[in-house]
């Protein structure tokens, strides 16, 4: 794979203007979780009614690709409810972001997904379907 | 010498010509020529070093020090050899002084298991610094917590030296054991460790040394350093993953008691309790990695055949050239002391960039560095950065492998419109 099909256009649009960037006031869920590999932190909001989510922002630090894939993770589960985003999977996020990653950017990839299930299942640390 | 020259020439590296011995530098990356840059993580692997390996499994492999017959006799005789080379290299006063290991990690871990829970008591102070690595932080971490003792630690200040100005109020009171590395792996600080060493000592502490970058890329005399441990790791100086070793003084290693136990630490066993092997198998439990140890000790012959004087100062000419290339680029920040006081470990961050991106972009190049937080958190967050590209260099580098370096992050700019 090509350095610009790794950056493709909206992958650096989404990591450069992030979409729902940003925190809640009083969410009804708020998780935080972090990449201990690389110190990437994410954190995600959301507003929760009747099992929906209305909005959500996120913020953190991170590189392109796990700011995008947060990014645009925020903007696939916005109106979708709690038991659709249980749903959601490495491969979706990996089909948002439309790369190939090899194991180090995975986690990248898909630390937003990680924090949003911690938030979601209410546990502490949510294992990822790898390592379940 | 002929002709009375005064001075000697200075050794230089034949660099083409040692570039011949590491197959794995002919690799292409996407493409490009492999410019390898991340030596302070691991290091490739000579010709020598990788045929040691092999000859050993094809004509000598048999326990050492249990059997009788040739084949074990010849293990045994080279892995002995192995520990008198390490023992020669780093000036040791006897090869009983060097116990194999895995590597850094586990040297420090048996200090901080046997010495440190045979000697640190309730109360008791161990000093450590800011710039550690997590594997001379946390063995202490979890040391003064099971012993209730206060971990302190000497502060590094923003040009990434230690600031050593309150240090007299640091070792005061009952200090039992500095721990401190001679380079940072993270930003290359050379630490002034002979007068740490000095006013430990003179505040009544032992020192452990983390040798894991000093070892290879400086050459270490721990006789003149006066270190009571030192620990480093084989895969950062040639030769292979899972070897290491731990120098200790001999009084301290014999008054240790063991860290693992099982076969070959014993003198005698029996079923009411058991007598401890001498110094250094009391800590060498079950088999060693015996084919590795053996390729250490080849590495290391490596490393002296080019000389370590010849290593530090090619280190030392790519270091600069790296600082200087790097920080004439609008935005790139250098964290670390200037060339003299660091080794060939440089670190940085590029304005507006993840170093997960920026190293993204480099290995498009071929260029392999690394970019995390290098197991320093503590020293990443005193800087108020996540992470860092970090870019070190050792024997078979290149000039031109810094100046692709350097152009690397200036497409990462373009690549970020940065």
């Amino acid at each position: 794979m090509s350095l610009d099909d790794l950056y493709r256009q909206d992958i650096l649009d989404h990591s450069q203007n992030p979409r729902n960037f940003g925190t809640l006031e009083h969410p009804e869920i708020s998780a935080e979780d972090s990449n201990p590999l690389c110190g990437d932190k994410i954190r995600m909001d959301l507003r929760v009614k009747d099992g929906t989510i209305e909005d959500v922002k996120f913020t953190g630090v991170g590189c392109s690709i796990s700011r995008a894939a947060a990014s645009m993770l925020t903007e696939e589960i916005k109106g979708k409810t709690l038991e659709e985003v249980k749903r959601i999977g490495r491969d979706d996020v990996l089909e948002l972001l439309g790369i190939e990653l090899g194991p180090v950017r995975l986690k990248c990839a898909l630390l937003a997904l990680k924090t949003l299930k911690v938030g979601i299942y209410g546990l502490q640390s949510w294992k990822d379907e790898e390592e379940e | 010498m002929r002709g009375g020259a005064a001075v000697a020439p200075e050794r230089r590296l034949d660099v083409a010509a040692i570039r011949k011995d590491f197959p794995i530098l002919a690799r292409e990356i996407y493409g490009k020529r492999l410019a390898y840059l991340d030596n302070t993580a691991t290091t490739q692997k000579p010709i020598q070093v990788l045929r040691a390996i092999e000859e050993f499994y094809r004509t000598s492999n048999a326990n050492v020090h249990r059997g009788v017959y040739l084949m074990a006799e010849e293990s045994t005789e080279k892995y002995e050899a192995a520990r008198g080379i390490v023992a020669r290299f780093l000036n040791a006063r006897s090869p009983k002084e060097i116990v194999f290991t895995r590597g850094t990690t586990e040297s420090i871990n048996l200090v901080s298991n046997s010495w440190g829970r045979k000697n640190v008591g309730p109360g008791d102070v161990i000093v450590a610094t800011e710039m550690e690595h997590h594997s001379n932080m946390v063995p202490w971490q979890l040391l003064a917590e099971e012993k209730g003792a206060t971990l302190r630690y000497i502060p590094v200040d923003g040009s990434g030296r230690l600031d050593l100005s309150n240090l007299d109020a640091i070792l005061d009171g009952p200090v039992k054991l500095l721990a401190v590395a001679h380079m940072a792996n993270a930003i290359g600080t050379i630490n002034p460790v002979d007068e740490l060493i000095r006013r430990a000592h003179a505040a009544g502490a032992v020192v452990l040394v983390d040798g894991a970058q000093s070892v290879p890329h400086l050459g270490t005399d721990v006789r003149a350093l006066d270190c009571d441990f030192l620990a480093f790791s084989g895969h950062k100086m040639l030769a292979p993953t899972g070897i290491g070793a731990l120098y200790a003084k001999r009084d301290l290693l014999e008054a240790m008691p063991p860290f693992f136990g099982g076969g070959e630490m014993i003198r005698e066993v029996k079923l009411s309790g058991s007598t401890w092997n001498e110094i250094p198998f009391k800590f060498e439990a079950g088999t060693m990695n015996i084919g590795d140890a053996i390729a250490l000790g080849v590495a290391i012959e490596y490393l002296e055949g080019l000389g370590m004087d010849a290593v530090r100062r090619h280190d030392a000419e790519l270091t600069v050239q790296a600082l200087e290339g790097l920080g004439a680029i609008p935005g790139v920040t250098i964290y670390g002391p200037p060339a003299p006081e660091r080794g060939g470990i440089v670190s940085f961050t590029v304005e507006g960039i993840h170093a997960h991106d920026v190293a993204a972009v480099l290995d498009r190049e071929g260029i392999a560095v690394r970019a995390g937080h290098h197991c320093t958190m503590p020293l990443h967050a005193k800087f108020g950065i996540a992470a860092s590209t970090r870019a070190s260099f050792y024997v078979y580098n290149l000039p031109e492998e810094i100046d692709r370096l350097v152009a690397g992050v200036r497409k990462a700019k373009q690549v970020f419109n940065s």
